[in-house]
């Protein structure tokens, strides 16, 4: 029967994604659990820092310019309809501190740095790195898990705040040097309209939230792929899909809050 | 149990998804000795292994450990346990991200507190012992397959270990190297005065060095003894595995249809 075996076939899934979130869960809450380690081990952080956070650096330095150079070219070409050219510097700043900052920020942080840690952590499983370290009383949360969660955690909003500065600058860079809006306008406006703790804080916990969930997605993936090529290669791509719909779903969720009734 | 037996296993038995692997294993490992577990690939030795170092548990029966049941150890217990064995993987299972220096000392790093000049001689001596102080400063990328095995051996024995496992010591191994590492493995474990398990179906290299031979087939012990008695034993299991002849008890097809029929041919 078709019918039946269609269910079956929708039960299953479902019985196999409540699993997966329950041993999600399950494993954010060890690795805060060994976390305590990690930061007595501080070296292991900074070395994990540098991995996610400083080889992400060109990405987002790249990205957040383009952004930026598009969002001033764009925000131009309406406000010059309703004559309000000088409101410029807002449109580029709060459109990047509240939200394409930490949303885009948070994708290219997926795709580079959670893909990255996703197939090195399956990598060592596939190679019995990870047994080997359990073998010699080395917890793998503690040792492997902990300093990359905590990393991400750390990297995620600096980068997030580095992508809205640099599009900042690139909105500058078309609107006042290309396009000849005025440049006191675009600042001055731009700094009257700003508030640090509604805009400028809510975009820092936007990018904390995103960087918490990318990153405990990358490593549960890595942790819990099978231990062959095929198998890293699929939480690889599961990292990155699951991290982009988890994103823009919490920024949904959060946006709703911060600023649906303002 | 004896006090003269660092380990001992009762009434074994292990299932992977309801399919037995192991069936009433038993065995001990005297202290001091160096002990191999032979048999054909999918025989369960690994898994023997495994259940051993506490990474798996048994559905009945027990492997006791210095005196205490393995799967009966909390965390923390068994961590400590661990602390005193060393495990040799097939490939090696090097850090890939540390120099070979690092992967030695990994162990010394986290549970000693020894300072790094001590732990410095400590590695150098380490990897005089396999040979190769001269890799300290390369990753293991670097090395040949033979010589991560070497390095790997040389972590394994970082913490000075009372029980050393080895899972497939001499798998991909060109003939110095099988020599070099055999000889290592029996020189090490006479010089910790530990007590070492090689698991294997190397039947040549490892009767040449260790005290006593258990032989598996389908999850169960079919034959044990010294490797001279292996060696003059008339069992139709031992002697075709010790001789590796293609007829005898242990068939070299995988069950399966008829032939004929899998390679669509019409009776003549």
């Amino acid at each position: 029967m078709p019918a039946v075996k269609a269910i079956r076939g929708i039960g299953h899934r479902t019985i196999n994604a409540v699993w997966r979130i329950g041993m999600a869960t399950r494993f954010f809450f060890l690795t805060l659990m060994h976390s305590g380690s990690s930061f007595r081990r501080f070296h292991l952080i900074i070395k994990e820092l540098f991995s996610t956070g400083v080889m992400s650096l060109i990405i987002i330095v790249v990205a957040g310019l383009f952004v930026g150079m598009v969002l001033g070219l764009q925000g131009y070409e309406t406000l010059k309809r309703y004559g309000s050219e000088s409101a410029l510097g807002v449109m580029v700043a709060l459109g990047l501190v509240r939200e394409l900052g930490p949303v885009v920020a948070a994708l290219l942080f997926a795709s580079r740095a959670g893909s990255a840690m996703t197939a090195e952590i399956g990598l060592m499983k596939a190679t019995e790195q990870i047994s080997a370290m359990e073998m010699m009383a080395v917890h793998p949360i503690a040792r492997i898990v902990a300093p990359r969660f905590w990393a991400g955690i750390i990297s995620m909003p600096l980068l997030a705040a580095l992508f809205s500065a640099v599009g900042v600058f690139g909105g500058y860079f078309v609107g006042v040097v290309q396009i000849g809006v005025d440049e006191g306008s675009f600042w001055s406006q731009m700094q009257a309209a700003v508030d640090f703790e509604h805009d400028i804080m809510n975009g820092v916990i936007k990018s904390f939230v995103f960087g918490t969930a990318v990153t405990i997605i990358a490593l549960f993936e890595g942790y819990d792929a099978p231990p062959t090529a095929e198998g890293v290669s699929g939480a690889t791509t599961r990292t990155v899909v699951t991290s982009s719909l988890v994103i823009l779903m919490l920024d949904f969720i959060l946006t709703a809050m911060m600023f649906g009734g303002s | 149990m004896s006090q003269s037996n660092l380990v001992e296993i009762r009434d074994l038995n292990f299932t992977y998804d309801k399919r037995p692997v192991l069936q009433g294993i038993n065995m001990v490992f005297p202290k001091g000795k160096l002990i191999t577990i032979m048999g054909l690939s999918g025989c369960g030795k690994t898994t023997l292994l495994r259940l051993i170092g506490g990474a798996l548990e048994p559905v009945k029966g027990y492997v006791k450990v210095n005196g205490k049941i393995i799967h009966e150890l909390d965390q923390d217990s068994l961590y400590d346990m661990r602390r005193k064995m060393g495990m040799l993987f097939q490939f090696g299972a090097l850090f890939t991200d540390m120099s070979v220096y690092d992967n030695v000392a990994f162990q010394m790093r986290e549970h000693t507190d020894l300072p790094e000049e001590l732990i410095h001689d400590l590695v150098l001596m380490k990897l005089h012992a396999v040979g190769l102080r001269g890799t300290h400063n390369l990753m293991p990328s670097e090395l040949s397959g033979g010589m991560a095995r070497r390095v790997a051996l040389a972590r394994t024995v970082a913490l000075d270990p009372m029980l050393i496992m080895y899972d497939e010591p001499f798998a991909g191994l060109d003939p110095i190297s099988l020599t070099v590492v055999g000889d290592l493995i029996r020189r090490l474990n006479d010089a910790l005065g530990a007590t070492s398990i090689i698991v294997t179906h190397d039947v040549q290299e490892s009767l040449k060095i260790v005290d006593y031979v258990y032989f598996m087939s389908n999850g169960v012990i079919v034959a044990e003894g010294t490797p001279d008695e292996i060696r003059a034993s008339d069992e139709d299991f031992v002697h075709q595995f010790v001789h590796g002849e293609m007829d005898g008890p242990m068939p070299f097809h995988y069950p399966g249809g008829n032939y004929r029929q899998d390679l669509n041919l019409q009776a003549a």
